[in-house]
């Protein structure tokens, strides 16, 4: 293990402790690590010429929240049967989810620099064959939910008590399976469930209101019977104060208002920095402002 | 993802398209694009710079995107939905069969960097049923260009169809294998390079890389016909059944999977009407990682493989 992959495990490993024993402690830690999942999500993509940078960088916050705190998981057993369900539905932010996987302990942090290298594990877009920790596998948008309110019904049938976390993108919002699967979620008061979007106001090409409006987005997802949450993305204690909280009679949409590029300043709120990459300069700047 | 490289010679069919659609734009009112939060992949930036009121971006809604598409013809424009192949041709399959091929609606479906042009982005993004998803759909005359002059002569060809086209718009370098000024019809194969042998019928990148296997043949005395079947569908089975009997077999080679696409074509026409020996080149199983250039050797499509299937085929 190179010294830096030790020290991030180190890191993983006492956050993870705190985080879940002691509820104070937690928003600072996962501050912490949320930051070097930034800097390794830029550093992969540094490295790999490739990667959804913006979309990344807005869902880091989301993502340790769920995997430091609250999702129900044993890394040594990633199929473990009563395991909390997570599926990243905008899996083209692959890079994110394995830098928290790298950190949590799923798989090694030497991984990394192999994503999209000639028959590495690490596709441009996660797959659950190759990939402990990952639930399915995503990259048409789209697919998330639908898979996730079918994991909550399976939850209900089999009596089971784990709980189904689905991570959306705003502009992924425009496909219409996603309303299919509210509609049902809704419909079955499948409460285990809960939705986050990760609201960057962006999608590939523009703004997701100057292509195809979301808006009043929280209205929509109450009129299919969601119990709807509104939250800064970037905020931990936020972000777990709704998280946590054990099931109740409704699915949850939780709305987490994010900066696409979020940290790095001249990537942040810009739609260019979908899944572009930033040369020599632009990654130490980057890494500059992040480690700060 | 590291771009195909667009070396000195080789080219980016997208480019020619996106330039051919505006040409033809300027003089026809009826062209109008469609797309999925893809204008920048589908290069339709120019376009709609120009003509910000006829492109139409539904977002990412891709079955809505083909089902608008459809009401447009109807409406009495001719739609040119442009999206990267995987999502036109995978989520929208329904409404390309019932909306646009069932209606018999002119609409033009262009899929976008098909086959492994999305090398690292994985299976989930590569294009490789769409050959036998569009060949299955009746009425749906499906092309794949092999290179730039190709590609503008294919949407010539489609503005002026009767009905639904799908058309393959590549986007890893490949060389010119026509000459510009070439006519370009529906429905043809091309030869390319005559040939006594054995002949090898590519489409798409698939042709220049049969170019150069014969190349090899030629080298160790093997006579390699090579055609381009820049037409799937309808199938230009007179220039298939010429190969069947003029040679003594027929190797096919595609960026998609081995069922349903160009070499199961061949081999569906030439199995009732003339059975050769036939080897069948495509992509089998979901790739790797990888970028394009390293998938295509994984699968063997390049000179190399195309170049022994013709030896094996001379060998028996
Ligand atoms: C079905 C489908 N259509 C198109 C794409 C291409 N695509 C990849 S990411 C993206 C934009 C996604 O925007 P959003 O969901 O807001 O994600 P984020 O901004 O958080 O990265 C698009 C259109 C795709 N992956 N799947």
């Amino acid at each position: 293990m190179t010294q830096a992959a030790a020290t991030i495990r180190q890191l993983a490993g006492r956050a993870q402790e705190i985080a879940r024993s002691s509820g104070e402690d937690a928003p600072a830690l996962l501050a912490g690590i949320a930051r070097e999942v930034r800097l390794n999500v830029l550093t992969t993509i540094g490295e790999a010429g490739m990667g959804h940078v913006g979309g990344d960088l807005s869902v880091t916050d989301i993502l340790t929240t769920l995997f430091f705190d609250v999702l129900k998981l044993d890394p040594a057993r990633p199929d473990w049967a009563d395991r909390d369900r997570f599926i990243l539905s905008k899996g083209h932010c692959a890079v994110a989810l394995y830098s928290v996987l790298a950190l949590r302990g799923f798989i090694e942090p030497e991984l990394l620099p192999t994503f999209g290298k000639p028959l590495s594990v690490l596709n441009g877009h996660p797959n659950r064959r190759k990939v402990p920790g990952v639930e399915a596998n995503t990259g048409p948008l789209g697919h998330g939910l639908p898979i996730a309110v079918g994991c909550a019904i399976a939850a209900r049938l089999s009596g089971r008590d784990w709980r189904t976390f689905v991570v959306l993108g705003d502009g992924e919002l425009q496909e219409g399976s996603n309303w299919e699967a509210a509609m049902a979620a809704g419909h079955r008061g499948l409460g285990s469930l809960t939705a986050i979007v990760d609201r960057n106001r962006f999608q590939q090409g523009a703004g997701t209101e100057a292509t195809n409006r979301l808006e009043p987005l929280a209205d929509k997802w109450r009129a299919f019977g969601w119990d709807v949450h509104e939250v800064d993305g970037h905020d931990h204690a936020a972000l777990l104060e709704v998280l946590r909280p054990a099931p109740g009679e409704r699915p949850r949409f939780v709305i987490a208002h994010t900066f696409k590029g979020k940290g790095v300043s001249f990537m942040q709120d810009l739609v260019d920095w979908h899944h572009k990459v930033p040369s020599a300069d632009q990654l130490q700047q980057a890494l500059a402002e992040v480690g700060r | 993802m590291s771009a195909p490289v667009i070396a000195e010679g080789m080219f980016d069919c997208r480019k020619a398209f996106a330039e051919e659609l505006i040409a033809l734009a300027r003089q026809d009112q009826r062209i109008v694009a469609v797309a999925n939060d893809s204008v920048g992949s589908s290069n339709l930036g120019a376009f709609q710079k120009e003509f910000p009121d006829r492109l139409i971006n539904v977002g990412i809604a891709e079955q809505n995107m083909v089902g608008v598409a459809a009401g447009l013809a109807n409406g009495g424009f001719v739609p040119f939905v442009c999206c990267a192949s995987p999502f036109l041709t995978g989520r929208a399959l329904e409404q390309i069969k019932a909306d646009c091929a069932y209606n018999g609606y002119h609409v033009v479906l262009c899929g976008m960097s098909p086959g492994m042009a999305y090398g690292e982005l994985g299976p989930t993004h590569h294009s490789i049923e769409d050959l036998a998803w569009m060949r299955a759909i009746n009425d749906l005359t499906v092309m794949v260009p092999a290179d730039p002059a190709q590609t503008r002569g294919a949407i010539r060809w489609a503005l002026h169809a009767k009905g639904p086209v799908f058309l393959r718009i590549g986007r890893f370098g490949v060389p010119a294998v026509t000459p510009e000024d070439a006519s370009f019809e529906a429905g043809r194969i091309y030869e390319l390079r005559p040939g006594r042998d054995v002949t090898l019928i590519a489409t798409g990148t698939m042709v220049s890389r049969a170019l150069e296997a014969a190349g090899q043949l030629a080298a160790e005395g093997i006579d390699a016909r090579v055609l381009n079947a820049s037409t799937i569908k309808p199938l230009d089975t007179a220039m298939v059944l010429k190969a069947a009997q003029e040679t003594r077999g027929i190797v096919t080679a595609e960026e998609a999977v081995v069922e349903g696409g160009l070499g199961a074509a061949v081999a569906e026409f030439t199995a009732q009407h003339h059975p050769v020996r036939m080897r069948i080149l495509g992509v089998t199983g979901f790739a790797p990682t990888g970028d394009t250039a390293f998938l295509l050797d994984h699968f063997g499509l390049n000179a190399a493989g195309l170049a022994k299937a013709a030896r094996q085929i001379l060998s028996h």
